[in-house]
């Protein structure tokens, strides 16, 4: 494996962007730590975030461990990042408003039309309509990993709706309530204007019909979805109401909600909920979450919703292979960030690579999540990597591998003291008629000794994650 | 405000009052089973609370026997029961948990404490648990919840619906604690007035916390037509009904100024106070104490149905 980047430290140096905090953790005394840390889990629990990562299920009652090392960039460092993740922001967006019109991306060959329209992602009911703005992606999670001081990778993007936002906010007031000190020391860029630039996002996609002050909504699953804590603390955060499927209605041309005084219309509902649940009379028909008739008062411009429709196409593994393209052919410029070299076992030349090197290769399958379905070569036995070769050549579309990579790590608290655990970062950025970027993201991170998996069902915790302010 | 976040709030405040109410009528029961044993075998106070909760038949099926530990159990514990104690807290802990934003951090921890609390108390042996700790539990996590919302809730119209859900409960369940006396003594006319009816009218005194209020309102003497004065129609006592069907009002009439217009609920809401306020004690025991609270226990049912209908159900116009 190759040499992992130490966040903290380069060439026995601290780096500068972690000035201070070196000391501020070795001069930390046990019981005061031991203290901090409970009185974290108290304060998460009292304002009772409890949830699981996108896509990661889990015990909704469970709390992901907070580590209070932070996770720092340096002003430039996060500039050159904004670029990159606000340019992949813009080419997945321009992306979906093609593919759901005339598809020249297509046309020009740059990418294989059964990817595009034989997807299971691709809503036929999506196309030829173009969303106010020509925005499909409001919310755009890019997970990207670090393996050098320069070097940044996206590993995956999350078009649809990307979860996590609401650990970034309350990580740092957590942070800020027990460690004011280090926020007078080092100055750190606010990440708190988040909820207010979210729903500024949303007004300025308010559909065509709308007049006047367009009335946002968060529509939610209901409580016992595991991310409920965030949907409701979002809707609170905007000052806009919480609604469930049962709450809205289709009327004439227009979506309404119920209210203890008659019906209120409703221009933007910010779904939480998957294309598939949204209308029983468009997708699925056994769907109760949804409300029956929203797609005709989508398409007609009476609502927007956010994520579009048909967003998911854009985050499709097998669509990721071609973002570095999007970029090159909608915008005109040269990828910023680089995609993590993808081999698709679909492929016979892919396929007989991947199984001569999958003791090196990290492979997932195509639709997986959550750190599940994965295999790490390195770190895996025999038996597992065996099992795998088997399950590839039985089903190699369902597969794809990459060069495992040497995720950064981070000084991070552990039983004996401070030691470096690898991160991953997802920064959330919003896409309305401007393409915002809130300094900071959720930075997860491997708890486990030497593990790469951060996922919170898999032993992985959180962090806050400090960008500097510039000079 | 949505229809489903009114109606999440008012049956929140409804279940913090009704297992309010159960802890209070654990206790009527257990004090009146301290009573020396002269009633001619007529010892069914325990099966008389569950009759004035309307549980019996659920706990028949259930438990079979109404003794002690078997009806603590039932009104207190057990979470099928749907208004035992510890259903109720937890109903109401997630009532507010779907509309959470709706709620002060303080109201919120108050119901998570409550809900925390009662699986503590839960595990703990039984053995080592009067029915007195259990009431004061109750009422001690209760006075929290309610007091947070009167202390900090935006006085919108959620504060309205958590109120009419409040004295509405509350409303139902003087009558029903009321009501304990027929079932304790339905056998018997002979033993109105008798020490032992006395005694009985004390506890549901005792179990309301009022005796100090009642002594200061009427003097020493405990009568029945007093305590039915008190517990019905005086206007000072905080839990009479004609209190509660006031506390209904005010706050249904606070909804049609704020939303401009009456409701259905507001003329239902205004009927039920106007009835109590032109009846006096002689009236009720004309008609028969027992007839009178099941008529109420009616009229409060049908005021719930038209709020219902006016602003919870969502089909409001």
């Amino acid at each position: 494996m190759p040499q992992t980047f130490n966040e903290m430290y380069q060439d026995g140096q601290v780096r500068a962007p972690y000035a201070g905090l070196e000391r501020w953790a070795n001069e930390m005394p046990d019981e005061l730590r031991g203290l901090k840390q409970s009185e974290a889990e108290a304060l998460f629990r009292r304002i009772g975030i409890t949830f699981a990562v996108y896509g990661e299920g889990g015990n909704p009652d469970r709390l992901i461990p907070f580590d209070m090392f932070p996770r720092v960039f340096a002003a430039d460092e996060w500039a050159k990042l904004e670029r990159g993740i606000k340019q992949r922001a813009r080419a997945l967006n321009a992306f979906l408003a093609d593919v759901y019109d005339r598809g020249e991306i297509v046309r020009a060959g740059r990418i294989p039309a059964h990817l595009v329209y034989r997807n299971d992602a691709f809503e036929i009911a999506a196309t030829g309509f173009t969303p106010p703005q020509g925005v499909f992606s409001h919310v755009v999670g890019i997970d990207l990993v670090r393996v050098g001081p320069d070097e940044f990778y996206v590993l995956e993007d999350n078009c649809r709706t990307p979860s996590g936002v609401s650990y970034m906010l309350e990580n740092r007031e957590i942070m800020m309530r027990m460690f004011p000190s280090l926020f007078q020391q080092k100055r750190i860029a606010p990440v708190e204007t988040y909820p207010q630039v979210l729903k500024r996002t949303f007004d300025s996609v308010a559909p065509k019909k709308c007049e006047g002050q367009p009335r946002v909504v968060v529509l939610t699953p209901g409580h016992f979805n595991s991310a409920y804590y965030e949907h409701s603390f979002l809707a609170d955060m905007m000052g806009v109401e919480l609604v469930e499927g049962g709450d809205l209605f289709v009327e004439g041309d227009f979506c309404w909600m119920r209210t203890t005084e008659g019906p209120k219309k409703v221009d933007v509902i910010y779904r939480r909920i998957d294309d598939a649940f949204l209308d029983p009379l468009c997708f699925r028909s056994d769907s109760m979450l949804g409300v029956p008739g929203l797609m005709n008062v989508y398409r007609s411009g009476g609502v927007t919703i956010c994520s579009a429709p048909g967003a998911g196409v854009a985050d499709d593994k097998a669509i990721y292979t071609f973002v570095p393209e999007m970029v090159r052919f909608y915008l005109g410029e040269e990828p910023i960030l680089k995609n993590v070299p993808t081999w698709q076992c679909a492929k016979d030349d892919d396929r007989r690579y991947v199984l001569e090197n999958l003791a090196e290769l990290v492979v997932k399958e195509v639709h997986g999540s959550g750190g599940y379905g994965m295999l790490v070569g390195p770190k895996a036995s025999r038996d597992d990597i065996e099992l795998f070769r088997a399950k590839i050549e039985e089903n190699p579309d369902n597969y794809i591998a990459q060069p495992t990579l040497a995720l950064s790590a981070c000084p991070t608290f552990v039983e004996e003291g401070v030691a470096p655990r690898h991160v991953d970062l997802r920064p959330y950025c919003l896409v309305g008629q401007d393409v915002t970027l809130v300094p900071g993201g959720l930075t997860r991170v491997a708890l486990t000794e030497g593990s790469l998996v951060v996922n919170s069902s898999q032993g992985g915790g959180v962090k806050d994650t400090w960008v500097l302010a510039g000079e | 405000m949505l229809s489903r976040t009114a109606e999440n709030l008012y049956w929140l405040a409804r279940y913090i009052e009704r297992a309010e109410t159960n802890a209070r009528l654990l206790e009527v029961a257990a004090r009146n089973a301290l009573l020396p044993d002269t009633g001619g075998g007529m010892r069914n106070e325990w099966e008389s609370i569950l009759l004035a909760s309307g549980t019996k038949q659920l706990f028949d099926e259930k438990y079979g026997e109404p003794v002690q530990r078997n009806v603590e159990t039932h009104m207190f514990f057990d979470r099928d029961n749907p208004s035992s104690v510890a259903s109720c807290i937890h109903q109401a802990r997630e009532n507010g948990r779907i509309v959470r934003t709706a709620l002060t951090t303080q109201v919120w921890e108050a119901l998570n404490a409550a809900s925390t609390d009662m699986n503590e108390l839960a595990r703990q042996e039984r053995s080592r648990l009067s029915t007195s700790d259990m009431k004061d539990f109750a009422l001690r996590h209760m006075a929290q919840i309610r007091g947070a919302i009167l202390g900090n809730q935006l006085r919108n119209d959620g504060y309205d619906f958590m109120n009419i859900g409040h004295f509405l409960e509350r409303a139902d369940s003087t009558a029903r604690i009321l009501d304990v006396k027929y079932y304790v003594l339905l056998p018997s006319v002979a033993m109105i007035g008798s020490g032992l009816d006395n005694y009985q009218w004390r506890t549901v005194l005792h179990a309301m916390n009022a005796q100090r209020a009642f002594a200061w309102v009427y003097g020493g003497e405990v009568t029945a037509s007093k305590i039915v004065d008190f517990l019905v129609l005086n206007k000072q006592s905080p839990r009479s009904l004609i209190s509660s069907a006031a506390g209904v009002e005010e706050h249904l009439e606070r909804l049609a100024r704020l939303y401009g217009r009456p409701s259905g609920a507001t003329a239902k809401g205004r009927e039920l106070s106007a009835r109590l306020a032109q009846m006096n004690v002689n009236d009720i025991f004309d008609q028969g104490l027992h007839d009178f609270l099941q008529g109420h226990l009616r009229d409060v049912f049908d005021l719930g149905g038209e709020i219902t209908a006016s602003y919870l159900s969502g089909e409001a116009r």
